[in-house]
């Protein structure tokens, strides 16, 4: 394929997607029926539901009049699985296969809207029919999510239709290697993984580092508990992520790529595999990509499931074959990343913002978030709030209107505690704080980092030496072993963690317990060891009394711990 | 090179672009505390021992693995630091079993030096030390204690690019780390080539040879056995070490005179059975040349080596030379000859051997090692073992007189002492063969293009009108660069290949004194040549009694006599891991 035939493509592509605008398409459906597959919605049943409307269209002889698509990740997994019917927009949430029937049967025969399966505001107790006028997608901004859930991610023709692949065109025939840096330096993007380094800054380093080959890397290593925002982008919209990829191979100067999956995301890996094969096939990935000289490939490695392996270096020798273990910086992997190649290595979500910046423009992007974090971020929205699940926010917004506005505030009530972002790197940050807009730098103040995305909320019954003991069995367990303070620091933190959970810590524990976070803080060799002690630092210096009343009185505000344990279950 | 300026705690130091803090520190005399570091070897950033403060930087940072940069500002031993090294420290003591008074490496332990000089009085965590990994007895040279072990990886690090064995690594992940043959299994399922490589730079004692001195002792002991003990080349120039000698110090009269005391019948020399492998293997060679066998023809004294390459260039075992190992053709000797000789049954002699090698005790329990209608060689003890059983014994080894080796195994020449450096057999070889094809004698005996420690070196020596082309390499790492350039073709017009398993040959060999570097290596090399070149005879096949030997007992070299006492054969070994058990 070439660009001109590319842009035919599209017309063609656009005009069948018609309906999904609220317009008549013109390939002859009337409806489309859009069934969420993302995985949560596969786990609460989403399949019996689309075979059976697949089986009911054709009982019912709609099968010309019907077009039924899987898509990835809408977001609102607590109300899977979810069927969202074009042009209406109509919104039915928590179906079940006999809904399924029904929904055929009235809506798409006899035009009728379902009451029942419908979303209803739980303040005013009013229905809300369309999906876009649900608070909780009406308060998001969705960018790097502007696919997902709304197109077949198995269809190049969808992606394209929905400006796919445009940007990869423009840059190939208008813009040099240097001009796509700057756009993207323009746009102010940062790293998404966590750390939030520039992109632009990332991308000139390798462009200008001396050797090759070059590579490009996109880090799927998503290993957060309870993260699944690049997950839902790789399942969701697989080519948004690949196009970044080119557009940035094009920019650095590399020729081959690798994204590396974890295993356990067979979905995303399925998808993600699936769109090369595609793209390959198509003329936008490999030898000459849109016949315009420049070669680019991309392979995907399949990680097996390590924490660690989401930091880049640890990232980079798994890919090499060799056992997941970060290594010291410098030398930065865009002086000598894979096989000591010059490395542009960027977290999946970065990636899919690229194409959308060039499309749109550095200046667009950096129009939105604050005046050091720009664009958007997608958070995975967790823990104890009414709306779980996937949401995009431009940065700068408060915690509050994620928490209360998008996720409909903390269910039964209770008062909110805390939100822990960041995951088991990030720190738990304490209501009183919960107005202050959302960036790197804010987050870094109170103790936690924006990581990937991670956002637990946390309420009044939550107890914080239990939330820090959590976070610190997760982390021991998956330190890779290397470096002493991660290796052995880590383990000695839970075990004098767990031992206040028991009701046997005291005051001396509690003060070793802070001086060994400070210095696994700031002595360990990665980034996993150096911000795994941020939970415990975190709920010490603002939860204070409760580690207090755990080791001087054996007793647990909250009753979550223990506090009692028979001789016989104390870890030796 | 371009040179760089930083500033350490207050002081400017000029080094060149690419050293490391940590070596430009110790330039000005200040010295960073390290445990997993090993220059040039093992420099990974792992114990966190040498952090220190870089302005600017947000956390600490580890000094080995920081390249020294123009204007860098750096602090060595803040409050913070020494905090934080003290409690780095705590945590490896900790997760040790502190079982020091018992420890193999009790008052030579760095660990325990580094817990002192940090000054570590207490420790507040909870001990909970890995039991659940047992020792690993399995093989027959190197034993692993898991449980003492903190996590270095020097000896993953020698293992992987000194010796490209790639026998141990880390395996599990988090607190439950080992470092163990891939999967966890025992060392003898692993392709562990026994060199014990990884027992001279583990700081503490969870990786060090077999202990066999229980053995020795008891057949000192036992009035019914005839205890002959054999010395190695290489052990002349390192046994003083552990009596506070110099490396390098020759010290043959004085290990004779401890070993009799220490109460064997005969002490004896392996450099006699060295000289006899030179004519054995020197022999075979011209055959091969004479009668176009395989060539190049490659040494086989070094059992490692040998291992080596059985694991991983099966193929290409036809180069080998079928002569034993002098270790082997003296064992077989002694109780074949010798034992005639003096009038024992062979089954009440008990042979010894002193030895730089680990791989050495693997090699004495070979199936194909009892050619004499006996084990040929008994027990092996490294120059360690020698060391801690001459200590028992109160016997001071830097203070005796000299003494002489016993007849009639016990005479040798210069040539067999150069056998403990590398590229010595190979000289030692061309002595012999320049005189018995050009029947001219040698003047300038000294060969120095094959000595030294380059990783490969070459030469090419004209007998007269035939140019002989020959190759050295010590160290797997060059023994494989040259096994795949043998596979390639690119080697075909070359005669002799010697290969020694560790670096410098077996003066570096890993039973020889902890702590061996390049340097000692480079004593011990200059020791050992002091030795040749002060011997009254300095070719092998001028030595007297190798020659009484074919006279009245082997009849000629690769006679059949000398086929079944010296000479085997070698077995092609999976180089995967042997799992499914």
């Amino acid at each position: 394929m070439n660009i001109e035939q590319l842009t035919v493509l599209r017309t063609a592509a656009r005009e069948k997607l018609l309906v999904r605008d609220g317009e008549k398409s013109k390939d002859g459906y009337e409806y489309h029926v859009l069934v969420c597959g993302g995985t949560g919605c596969v786990s609460s049943g989403c399949k019996s539901v689309r075979d059976t409307l697949i089986d009911e269209i054709k009982n019912r002889g709609l099968e010309e009049k019907v077009r039924v698509i899987v898509t990835g990740c809408l977001g609102p997994c607590n109300m899977g699985p979810i069927v969202t019917i074009y042009p209406d927009g109509t919104f039915y949430q928590r179906v079940k296969a006999d809904d399924a029937v029904y929904i055929v049967r009235e809506h798409l025969e006899q035009g009728r809207h379902i009451e029942g399966l419908m979303y209803r505001s739980p303040e005013t107790g009013k229905l809300q029919d369309r999906w876009q006028d649900i608070d909780y997608f009406r308060n998001q901004k969705r960018l790097v999510l502007r696919n997902c859930g709304f197109i077949d991610p198995l269809s190049l023709e969808e992606y394209i239709a929905r400006d796919g692949y445009a940007a990869l065109a423009a840059v190939l025939e208008a813009d040099s290697p240097e001009k796509v840096i700057d756009e993207i330096t323009i746009s102010g993007l940062r790293g998404r993984g966590g750390a939030g380094f520039p992109t632009g800054l990332k991308w000139g380093f390798v462009r200008k580092a001396p050797g090759t080959p070059k590579y490009v890397v996109c880090n799927g290593d998503e290993g957060d508990p309870g993260a699944f925002m690049d997950r839902s982008v790789l399942e969701g919209d697989p080519h948004s992520v690949l196009e970044g990829m080119v557009i940035g191979a094009y920019a650095v100067g590399a020729s081959q790529g690798y994204a590396y999956i974890r295993a356990e995301y067979p979905l995303a890996i399925k998808n993600f595999t699936y769109a090369i094969e595609l793209a390959r096939a198509n003329g936008l990935l490999g030898k000459n990509i849109l016949g315009m000289g420049f070669d680019f490939d991309v392979e995907v490695r399949v990680g097996a499931g390590a924490f660690v392996c989401g930091e880049e270096t640890a990232l980079l020798e798994s890919i090499m074959g060799r056992r997941g273990e970060p290594r010291p910086r410098p030398p930065f992997p865009a002086q000598e990343g894979l096989f000591g190649k010059p490395t542009t290595i960027n977290n999946v979500e970065t990636w899919a913002n690229v194409p959308l910046i060039i499309h749109r423009g550095g200046e667009y992007y950096a129009s939105i978030g604050t005046e050091k974090s720009k664009g958007t971020k997608v958070f995975a929205l967790a823990g104890k709030v009414n709306n779980t699940g996937l949401v995009e926010v431009p940065l700068g917004t408060t915690l509050r209107q994620v928490i209360y506005d998008i996720g409909g505030g903390v269910p039964n009530g209770k008062a909110l505690k805390a939100v822990q972002t960041g995951g088991p790197s990030g720190g738990a940050i304490p209501a009183k704080f919960v107005d202050v807009p959302i960036s790197y730098e804010s987050l870094a103040e109170l103790g936690s980092i924006m990581g990937s995305g991670g956002m637990i909320v946390l309420d009044e019954d939550s107890c914080m030496v239990d939330l820090a003991r959590f976070f610190m069995d997760f982390v021991q367990e998956e330190s890779c072993g290397k470096c002493t303070p991660c290796r052995i620091g880590t383990r000695r933190m839970s075990e004098i963690l767990t031992k206040m959970t028991q009701g046997r810590g005291t005051p001396e524990d509690l003060e070793l317990l802070i001086e060994l976070a400070n210095v696994v803080k700031n002595s360990a060799l990665c980034g996993l060891g150096q911000t795994a002690p941020n939970p415990v630092l975190s709920t010490t210096s603002n939860y204070r009394d409760e580690y207090d009343t755990h080791v001087k009185e054996q007793k647990c505000p909250t009753g979550v711990c223990p506090m009692r344990v028979a001789p016989s279950r104390v870890r030796k | 090179m371009a040179k760089v300026k930083l500033t350490i705690d207050n002081n400017t130091v000029e080094v060149e672009q690419g050293t490391s803090v940590l070596e430009a520190a110790r330039q000005i005399g200040i010295k960073i505390p390290t445990l997993c570091y090993l220059k040039e070897i093992n420099v990974i950033g792992a114990c966190r021992l040498c952090i220190v403060k870089v302005q600017g930087a947000r956390s600490y940072m580890a000094s080995c693995t920081l390249p020294a940069a123009e204007g860098m500002v750096i602090w060595t031993h803040t409050p913070g630091l020494r905090q934080a090294r003290r409690m780095i420290m705590e945590l490896i003591l900790s997760d040790h079993p502190m079982e020091c008074l018992t420890c193999m490496r009790h008052g030579r332990c760095e660990l325990q030096t580094m817990a002192e000089s940090l000054g570590v009085r207490d420790i507040r965590f909870q001990r909970v030390s890995k039991t659940m990994y047992e020792k690993d007895e399995s093989s027959p040279s190197i034993i692993r204690e898991p449980k003492k072990c903190i996590y270095c990886r020097r000896c993953v690090s020698v293992c992987n690019s000194v010796q490209t064995v790639h026998a141990i690594g880390p395996q599990l992940r988090g607190f439950n780390t080992v470092i163990a043959p891939p999967y966890n299994l025992p060392l003898d399922k692993s392709v562990c080539v026994n060199c014990g490589q990884c027992s001279l730079v583990c700081p503490v004692g969870a990786i060090y040879e077999k202990d066999d001195t229980d053995r020795a002792w008891a057949a000192l002991a036992d009035p019914s056995k005839h205890v002959v003990v054999q010395t190695a080349p290489a052990t002349r120039v390192t046994m003083g070490e552990a009596f506070g000698l110099p490396p390098g110090t020759p010290v043959t009269g004085r290990m004779v005179a401890a070993l009799r005391r220490l109460g064997f019948d005969r002490v004896f020399d392996t450099d006699f059975t060295a000289d006899l492998t030179i004519i054995e293997e020197g022999n075979e060679l011209l055959h091969r040349v004479k009668n176009g066998g395989v060539l190049p023809q490659i040494t086989s004294c070094s059992p490692g080596w040998i291992k080596f390459i059985e694991h991983f260039y099966p193929e290409l075992l036809d180069h080998l030379s079928s002569a034993k190992s002098p270790q082997q053709m003296f064992g077989s000797l002694a109780k074949t000859f010798y034992a005639q000789k003096a009038g024992i049954d062979p089954k009440d002699i008990v042979v010894v051997s002193i030895m730089p090698c680990t791989a050495k005790k693997y090699e004495a329990l070979r199936p194909e090692m009892e050619d004499s209608g006996y084990r040929d060689v008994d027990i092996v003890l490294t120059s360690r073992e020698l060391g801690r059983m001459l200590k028992e014994a109160c016997i001071d080894l830097a203070n005796l007189p000299d003494e002489e080796y016993d007849d009639p195994l016990g005479l040798s020449t210069g040539a067999a002492a150069i056998f403990g450096a590398t590229g010595g057999v190979m000289e030692a070889a061309l002595r012999t063969v320049y005189e018995v094809v050009t029947g001219e004698t040698l003047g300038n005996i000294d060969l120095v293009q094959v000595r030294g420690l380059e990783g490969i070196k070459e030469a090419t020596i004209d007998l007269k009108g035939l140019p002989v082309k020959v190759l050295v390499a010590h160290g797997l790492k060059h023994a494989r660069a040259l096994m795949d350039r043998l596979k390639a073709g690119e080697l075909k017009d070359y005669h002799f290949i010697e290969v020694m398993c560790c670096p410098g040959g077996c003066i570096g060999g890993g039973g020889q004194p902890i702590g061996t570097n390049s340097e000692m290596r480079q004593l011990r090399i200059d020791g050992i040549y002091k030795v040749d070149s002060a011997m009254e005879y300095r070719k092998s096949h001028e030595n007297p009694a190798v020659k009484e030997l074919y006279e009245q007992f082997l009849g000629e070299p690769l006679s059949e006599k000398s086929h079944h006492l010296l000479h085997t054969k070698y077995t092609g070994r999976s180089n995967h891991p042997e799992i499914g058990e």
